[in-house]
């Protein structure tokens, strides 16, 4: 299980590729793969966006998404988990999240890999603030 | 010591107040540390954590916590 938090770009169907290997995960020793990848945005609520930023609480989120992640891993069997989650300056096609599960057939990997990404969205603590591409205007984005 | 509060997002800007500390013998619970940092009510969707973990306003708080104070989250 790998969870980060990273204040960098990244490349998902990369970090997919190599991690079976990074985490000692043989190949043949999983049979399905699921991902969601999650990326910005240039629309919102009717408006343009042009950037976004993402804050977190830092402590409080990788606790929450390794107590989950954990959770997920023993309810559906998964053989590997893997979760980034972007912070900081983010524009309009950068990947903000990813969660990929392994694991032998694939309705655990689906199973597993939805309900970790439906407990980040819930719970996990970021926010958003997004700037306007047309008046500069920043504003939270609401989850209520 | 003393217990350490955060506040996030929208309403650390809202606030105007990011951090602070509180003498623990001014408040036994979550809702009397959010009265120590303002004189306004908690709003109807503001969550509370301590130590890192999602409680109610009136949980009990101790010297040395970690209570933060934000809105709604919004990741993915």
């Amino acid at each position: 299980m790998l969870i980060e938090i990273r204040p960098e770009p990244f490349d998902p169907w990369a970090e997919v590729s190599i991690h079976p290997e990074r985490c000692g995960v043989e190949a043949g020793s999983f049979g399905a793969c699921s991902v969601f990848v999650g990326s910005m945005r240039d629309f919102n609520l009717g408006d343009t966006v042009h950037c976004m930023e993402l804050e977190h609480y830092e402590g409080m989120t990788e606790k929450l998404l390794a107590d989950h992640a954990g959770a997920v891993i023993d309810r559906y069997g998964l053989t590997e988990l893997l979760i980034l989650h972007r912070v900081g300056m983010i524009y309009p096609g950068d990947p903000i999240v990813l969660v990929a599960a392994w694991s032998a057939h694939r309705a655990e990997a689906f199973d597993g890999c939805r309900d970790m990404m439906e407990h980040l969205k819930s719970r996990a603590t970021f926010w958003k603030k997004e700037s306007l591409e047309d008046t500069a205007e920043q504003r939270w984005v609401d989850n209520r | 010591m003393a217990i350490s509060v955060k506040v996030f997002a929208s309403l650390r800007e809202d606030l105007g107040v990011d951090r602070a500390r509180i003498n623990p013998s001014k408040a036994d619970t979550a809702r009397q540390v959010w009265q120590q940092i303002t004189s306004r009510e908690p709003p109807g969707n503001l969550l509370c954590a301590v130590n890192h973990q999602y409680v109610n306003l009136d949980s009990r708080v101790r010297d040395g916590d970690e209570v933060a104070f934000f809105p709604p989250v919004n990741g993915g």
